[in-house]
């Protein structure tokens, strides 16, 4: 079972994306839960969404200690909140920044793998807005290989009706640009 | 005074205590309970209605000619309606 | 044709009742159970179901109108948490006085003092006595399963009793995950018209909701009571033709890995799963020990409590609500009352754990379970305690 933390602020999708996840993964047949810090967040606030993801039943329901996965979807959050807190030594950090790998693997001090894009540049490009969550959604699956590409295709389609397919550029964006080291 | 019937069992209380006779109030007369009867005087009676409107018990109403009559099977004799009378048509009289 | 989707759960639970076609939904929403009712409200004005969906200025005028709805034959939803379920407090016992067949969903939450958005069971435990059907749903697949038995169970002839599901607040409600839903096609196949006992109607004049002089009173509450227990028979009834139909079993008290257990726990809610985890990590360990999962909380199945605790040592109930300055948690005192003059009871040992929305993890109920074990030999001090609180 894969536990992904993100960590965005209040109004920046962070609950959308784990609702893309896991539906994501669910249309390939798996198992998935997706849910928010449950609280009372308000715009720009530092919040955190959860996902766990299986191939059989998941059914832990207690929050996510030990992620393998920790997404972070704005680069202020990375000096102001312990973003790498309970993490495993061998997971995965994917975070929205201009800077790269190497310089966040200082910052961090994280020994696992990191992965960069400038995922605020591709939303402000392709959506018109900074919001970045489903960018990072396209970063994470390249880097975390937890669903194919094509099973986001239609949650997106679904829940952003007519601006998906915006959306879906911004992915595939930030699939091609990320940076891992 | 009418006669009450519980029901002897559990079993026959009516689902959810539906009564399915209602309005049955009407079998209850409370007419014996006054002291007092309200003597209408048809010369002073304009017809205005406000005994009927201030009746609590609700049973004045218009007889054939117009005129606002209570039910003696109900009046109690509280005195409401003499007391809103304002041309005076109405007057309170001891009972026996 | 059973569709497999990916839903967040307060939302799956407001497209089953869309689902059961009800009538008039009246609801106010609170956290953390606002998607149900809302959702229902897009369901009405996209017009995909023919229902009245009268946005009421508070939850006392929500239960108040479903009352008057089903009393006209009506099928009336609403749903609450918290302090929302209390303030439609004075309504609760009238409706099941009344028998009308009204379905709520409760998103659990704690009730406040402090105020608490987060999920624990106190909201339900204070309307245990209102004679409503209760049962608790442990993931999202199980609160749209038991939403549509719901309808079912409550407007039975024989049943005519208002029903409410449970779904822990957050812990269920804002969580997407698989469900399977079944199609209308199904749903309509298992769930009749609603066909009331009697209605309030001008051509044929009737009065509900009465007063009940003392000479009555305790016939009346008699004959509630007795509904209220005999509805087992058709709540058993429901379940077994939802597993002929859909596959999926359902039981009053479910057990996981009790076989040979010296020690169960008893859990009610969507702490079931995570117990379920610790559990198999204690018979991994050889521990002998499992799990009952309380479905079914009113009426309260008594016998099938009695037969699942017959061989064991000792069996740790977990509260999710505390009854202050009481003799034990809601739940505990209950089964402790329907063990009581059993030959060879278990040792009891009760946990209140995970109020107002404090985590509650695999670890949690491993190291309970290792305690639990140790009240076969040694009494515990207290009657409960209220676990993982700070300082002593």
């Amino acid at each position: 079972m894969l536990e992904i933390r993100w960590h965005g602020r209040g109004g920046q999708g962070a609950v959308t994306s784990v609702e893309m996840l896991a539906q994501a993964a669910i249309g390939e047949g798996k198992y998935a839960q997706g849910f928010p810090s449950f609280g009372p967040e308000r715009k720009g606030a530092p919040v955190a969404a959860f996902n766990r993801v299986d191939d059989k039943q998941i059914k832990v329901r207690s929050h996510i200690y030990n992620p393998d996965v920790v997404v972070v979807l704005d680069a202020s959050l990375v000096s102001l909140v312990n973003v790498t807190e309970g993490l495993k030594e061998d997971g995965i950090l994917v975070v929205n920044t201009t800077k790269s790998p190497e310089e966040l693997r200082k910052e961090t001090n994280f020994k696992g793998t990191i992965a960069t894009v400038d995922a605020k540049r591709i939303a402000w490009d392709e959506l018109g807005v900074p919001i970045t969550n489903t960018t990072m959604l396209g970063a994470l699956i390249k880097v975390g290989k937890i669903v194919e590409l094509d099973s986001v295709r239609d949650p997106l389609e679904h829940r952003f009706g007519r601006i998906a397919q915006k959306n879906i550029a911004a992915l595939k964006r930030a699939y091609e640009e990320v940076r891992v080291n | 005074m009418a006669n009450k019937k519980w029901p002897e069992t559990w079993q026959e209380f009516n689902l959810g205590g539906m009564v399915f006779s209602p309005g049955n109030a009407s079998e209850y007369h409370t007419g014996s309970w006054r002291d007092q009867r309200p003597v209408l005087d048809t010369s002073k009676c304009i017809k205005c209605g406000l005994c009927y409107i201030f009746c609590p018990e609700g049973c004045i109403s218009q007889d054939a000619d117009g005129y606002f009559v209570s039910d003696l099977d109900y009046c109690k004799g509280c005195g409401i309606c003499a007391h809103e009378c304002w041309p005076g048509a109405i007057t309170m009289v001891e009972e026996g | 044709m059973t569709k497999r989707v990916g839903m967040e759960i307060a939302f799956a639970a407001a497209e089953a009742v869309a689902l059961c076609k009800p009538d008039v939904v009246a609801a106010y929403p609170i956290t953390p159970n606002t998607h149900i009712p809302e959702h229902l409200s897009d369901i009405v004005a996209d017009g995909r179901i023919d229902a009245e969906f009268i946005c009421v200025e508070s939850e006392h005028s929500a239960l108040s109108a479903c009352c008057g709805a089903s009393a006209t034959g009506a099928r009336a939803f609403t749903a609450t948490s918290s302090q929302g379920l209390l303030f439609m407090g004075e309504v609760m016992p009238i409706v099941s006085a009344m028998r009308l067949p009204v379905v709520m969903a409760i998103g659990n939450r704690a009730l406040s003092g402090p105020i608490n958005i987060w999920n624990d069971h106190s909201d339900i435990m204070s309307q245990r006595d209102m004679g409503w059907i209760s049962i608790f749903a442990s993931n999202g697949q199980e609160v749209v399963d038991m939403v549509i038995q719901a309808f079912k169970i409550a407007e039975h002839r024989e049943v005519l009793l208002p029903l409410n599901v449970n779904l822990d607040g957050f812990q269920l409600t804002h969580v997407v995950e698989p469900i399977l839903f079944p199609d209308q096609e199904e749903v309509d196949r298992f769930l009749p018209e609603y066909e009331p006992y009697a209605t309030l109607h001008p051509d044929k004049v009737l009065s509900m909701g009465t007063l009940g002089m003392p000479e009555i009173f305790n016939e009346a509450m008699k004959a509630k009571d007795v509904a209220l227990i005999n509805s087992k028979r058709v709540i058993m009834e429901v379940w077994e033709e939802w597993e002929k139909l859909f596959g999926r079993k359902y039981e009053p008290i479910q057990g996981y890995k009790t076989e040979g257990a010296d020690v169960l726990l008893l859990t009610m809610g969507s702490m079931d799963e995570t117990a379920e985890v610790a559990i198999d990590e204690l018979r991994e360990r050889k521990v002998s020990a499992g799990l009952l999962r309380l479905k079914l909380w009113r009426p309260f199945p008594i016998e099938e409590l009695r037969n699942a605790v017959k061989s064991i040592k000792v069996l740790a109930v977990m509260d999710r609500a505390v009854s202050c300055g009481g003799a034990a948690g809601p739940v505990c005192a209950e089964i402790k009352a329907a063990l009581y003059g059993e030959p060879n009871p278990p040792a009891i040992v009760n946990y209140v754990i995970g109020l107002g929305g404090r985590d509650v993890t695999v670890d949690d109920f491993i190291t309970i379970a290792e305690k639990a074990a140790q009240a076969e030999k040694e009494k515990p001090k207290e009657a409960y305690e209220i676990y993982g609180v700070r300082g002593s």
